[in-house]
């Protein structure tokens, strides 16, 4: 076990995530599964021009939707304001409200950011894919409409089908319950999300998670993202989550 | 103006399609209101996209709440015995399978081929796909549940949507506020309408031409 893989704080985790750098954020939208601590400690670093993949461009947090109590919490919203991303890859660009309109729309109206719809399934396939060392994959999903605009399209046993190429990234910011020191991780209920889908899909895998505990001490037959996934493990502070 | 059925009556009417073992996705709104309304002597295995199978209904007090228990639709459920969890590529594996049986969303437009437009419309610029377009391609039933027109009095059953499409030929059965209508190879059948409309009430709110079927009868609530 040569590989240290636990960071002390979220900055030092992400400290060599640069200008132009793409990078795949967990969770489906609710507090419990977004990454908010990385989050934060990215919008803190301040790089710019990042191509973000996601499930959705930051329209929920300030809303509090899928948080106990209405509460506000952090997701991509913080660094599209910030104008720090170029270019959103999700399924859900726009505020979950349409009379508060979100960062995104803003910019996206002026011209400043650009987006490419995918589907949640076809999103979340082309991650596993990207993850799987695959090319990419046909499907149903998009034949008819604005997203099959551009693609190869196949009949495959009477179905037209059409191909969507893997999604591979440069870092993954995702969340767990619980970590070991190998970074085999655990999840609570509805975490796992895209969280469990992003770490095999990207050139370094940075997790947040409630707790660390010692290698060994979590039941082999219970994790759930194997530790060869994960590079990188922050705790998350205290007084967040 | 009639009387029209409430939002819970459309989820009420729309629920008694779910059979018994069916395994069910609901879409936010109306839809997700069916979940209260599982016919009795039936049991649903409810599915969110976000990755449960299973649940329970929202729970009744907020010290039960869990923010881990979460679904699609941003509220709290309760477990139930034998819920699990699945991550997003599974989630949408058992979706794109044809492993959820019926699925029931809401509408901006029906067309009478059962073209399906739900995530947008041009003013708005940009929206909200989500997980709409698998469920609408892949799900083995798609059950609309909606008002009939707009709050504005705009006709949302149409010859041929013209919001941008989420599935094109998907829908089967259309539950509304005013009827009940199937989708078929010749275009909408009228099969049921609310209490104290009649079959050119709902036809004047409706652009193509609706047959009627023959054993029309009133929504039976």
């Amino acid at each position: 076990m040569a590989i240290k893989k636990i960071f002390k704080t979220p900055d030092e985790a992400i400290a060599d995530i640069s200008d132009g750098a793409t990078i795949m954020v967990g969770g489906f939208g609710h507090a419990i599964d977004r990454p908010q601590t990385l989050i934060k400690a990215l919008a803190n670093r301040g790089v710019k021009n990042l191509t973000l993949i996601s499930n959705s461009a930051g329209v929920a947090g300030k809303l509090g939707i899928g948080s106990l109590g209405g509460k506000p919490f952090i997701d991509e919203e913080i660094l599209i304001e910030k104008g720090q991303v170029r270019k959103v890859i999700c399924s859900v660009p726009a505020s979950l409200v349409m009379s508060r309109p979100n960062a995104f729309e803003r910019l996206y109206r002026e011209g400043k950011i650009e987006l490419e719809y995918a589907p949640q399934g076809t999103l979340a396939e082309r991650i596993r894919a990207g993850g799987a060392g695959l090319g990419g994959f046909y499907t149903a999903t998009g034949v008819g409409t604005l997203i099959e605009k551009g693609k190869e399209k196949r009949t495959i046993d009477g179905k037209e089908m059409i191909l969507e190429f893997a999604l591979r990234a440069d870092y993954a910011l995702t969340r767990a319950y619980k970590a070991d020191t190998m970074g085999n991780l655990v999840y609570k209920g509805i975490m796992r999300s895209f969280n469990a889908v992003m770490p095999l899909a990207v050139k370094v895998a940075i997790v947040e998670v409630e707790e660390i505990v010692e290698t060994g001490e979590l039941d082999p037959e219970v994790i759930i993202t194997p530790g060869i996934f994960i590079d990188r493990i922050v705790k998350i502070p205290k007084e967040e989550g | 103006m009639k009387e029209r059925l409430s939002r819970e009556v459309i989820a009420l009417r729309a629920a008694k399609e779910f059979f018994d073992g069916a395994v069910v996705n609901l879409g936010g709104g109306v839809p997700s209101l069916a979940a209260n309304f599982v016919p009795e002597g039936r049991t649903v295995i409810f599915h969110a996209e976000n990755g449960v199978l299973g649940f329970g209904p929202v729970p009744s007090s907020e010290s039960e709440a869990q923010p881990h228990w979460m679904g699609a639709n941003g509220l709290p459920f309760l477990p139930l015995p034998g819920m699990c969890f699945f991550h997003h590529a599974d989630s949408f594996g058992m979706i794109r399978g044809g492993h959820i049986d019926i699925t029931v969303l809401g509408a901006l437009q029906v067309s009478e081929k059962g073209d399906l437009a739900n995530w947008t419309f041009p003013e708005r610029g940009v929206g909200n796909i989500g997980g709409g377009m698998d469920l609408a391609f892949c799900c083995k039933r798609v059950i609309v549940a909606m008002e009939h027109i707009t709050p504005k009095g705009e006709l949302k059953i149409l010859t041929k949507c013209t919001y941008p499409m989420t599935a094109p030929h998907c829908v089967s059965l259309i539950v509304t506020d005013i009827a009940v209508m199937a989708v078929s190879e010749a275009g909408l059948v009228l099969e049921e309408v609310a209490p104290g409309w009649t079959v050119e009430e709902v036809q004047a709110l409706t652009e193509p031409k609706l047959r009627v079927a023959k054993d029309i009868k009133e929504m039976q609530l």
